[in-house]
């Protein structure tokens, strides 16, 4: 699966770096940035590789842009592509943000500092209404609506009405969901 | 023991985040505000309007930032390992199964009914903030607020992270004004 290809560091550095410093809006945001480095001008991905990437990194959980980082490295230079492309993608903003939040952090008691960071709490709560509007379309198409909301009122249930931890409901979904296919897969061999 | 409470605390997020990044964010509110108390729904939404006024991946931000504030350097070292390892080495591991099995039905029903429950936990956490916002500022500059950056996010399609400085601007201003 590897190819070891003499793929230099300071490529790997580049292309993860710009990916991760031009990425506005979270992950997804990476992906067309990603390509434009991993196929476009390295080449070190066919464009159909690179779309089986992604799909195959939108079945698992966790973050995509890291995902896809860390996969892409690996997969051109092994170990040292991984960390140099998780590296690249990740310290750069994550050392931006310890610094303005810190800025922030030391003039708290400043009133109309802490009135600013009061004023953009409706923001966020904006931009996470407009997301839970996503997932519900989303679920929408995937399920259609009978099957969405019959599971969005059974998590409701669940998760705040009897205060269950998410994890469990989740896990017992995947579960659910795997059971014929684990049952088929093991009878076959 | 701290590091393993910020290993948990973006392990779980990341191993059961279907849908990416802002997936997790419910889930990290629910173990670094309700579970460990590191921050209030306040604080967790302003690390959350920074980190989506920066680039970058959203859940990788929090991880590093969150393990920094509340272990050091080791600690956002660990949030960040927590976040990212699992899942991709799950990735890297089971690439040739997967590749195998990428269309099957029900390998792809996983992320479907996961959406659902995805849904709800942003949803009650978008109802959190409009609360939270509510007690500091009150209902009708909190309605205003509503309104304006919906109307710049989804109408006009600004950048958040130029909305999120008008917000910044606006309470600066009338921070003063009322001081």
């Amino acid at each position: 699966m590897v190819k070891e290809q003499g793929v230099k560091s300071i490529d790997l550095t580049m292309a993860f770096f710009r990916a991760g410093m031009l990425g506005f809006g979270g992950g997804p945001a990476v992906i067309p940035i990603m390509q434009r480095d991993v196929v476009d001008r390295y080449g070190w991905l066919t464009d159909e590789e690179y779309g089986d990437t992604i799909a195959l990194s939108n079945t698992m959980p966790g973050p995509i842009a890291t995902k896809l980082a860390g996969y892409i490295g690996y997969r051109v230079a092994g170990l040292r592509g991984c960390l140099i492309a998780l590296a690249a993608s990740i310290i750069p903003t994550v050392v931006l943000m310890i610094l303005l939040l810190g800025i922030l952090q030391n003039y708290k008691d400043v009133p109309w500092v802490a009135n600013m960071s009061n004023a953009v709490v409706p923001v966020v709560a904006v931009m996470l209404g407009v997301l839970t509007w996503n997932f519900i379309q989303q679920s929408e198409k995937a399920l259609g609506w009978s099957k969405a909301i019959l599971l969005i009122v059974v998590s409701v249930i669940l998760l705040e009405v009897l205060g269950i931890h998410p994890a469990f409901l989740i896990a017992g979904l995947i579960l659910l969901v795997l059971v014929p296919f684990i049952k088929r897969t093991v009878k076959r061999t | 023991m701290i590091y393993w409470q910020i290993f948990l605390a973006f392990f779980i997020p990341g191993i059961l985040g279907y849908g990416g990044g802002p997936a997790s964010i419910p889930l990290v509110e629910k173990e670094v505000v309700d579970r460990y108390g590191w921050m209030d729904t306040q604080e967790f939404s302003e690390v959350l309007a920074l980190g989506n006024s920066l680039p970058g991946p959203i859940a990788t931000k929090m991880a590093g930032y969150v393990g920094y504030a509340e272990g050091g350097v080791l600690g956002a070292v660990v949030g960040l390992f927590g976040a990212v390892a699992p899942s991709l080495i799950l990735m890297i591991a089971l690439m040739a199964i997967l590749f195998k099995y990428k269309d099957s039905r029900e390998v792809k029903n996983i992320s479907k009914v996961v959406k659902p429950v995805i849904a709800v936990l942003i949803g009650v956490m978008t109802l959190d903030f409009i609360l939270t916002s509510e007690a500091s500022l009150g209902g009708i500059q909190t309605a205003i607020l509503m309104v304006a950056s919906y109307l710049m996010l989804e109408k006009w399609k600004l950048h958040p992270a130029l909305v999120i400085g008008l917000a910044l601007l606006y309470g600066a201003v009338t921070g003063i004004f009322i001081a």
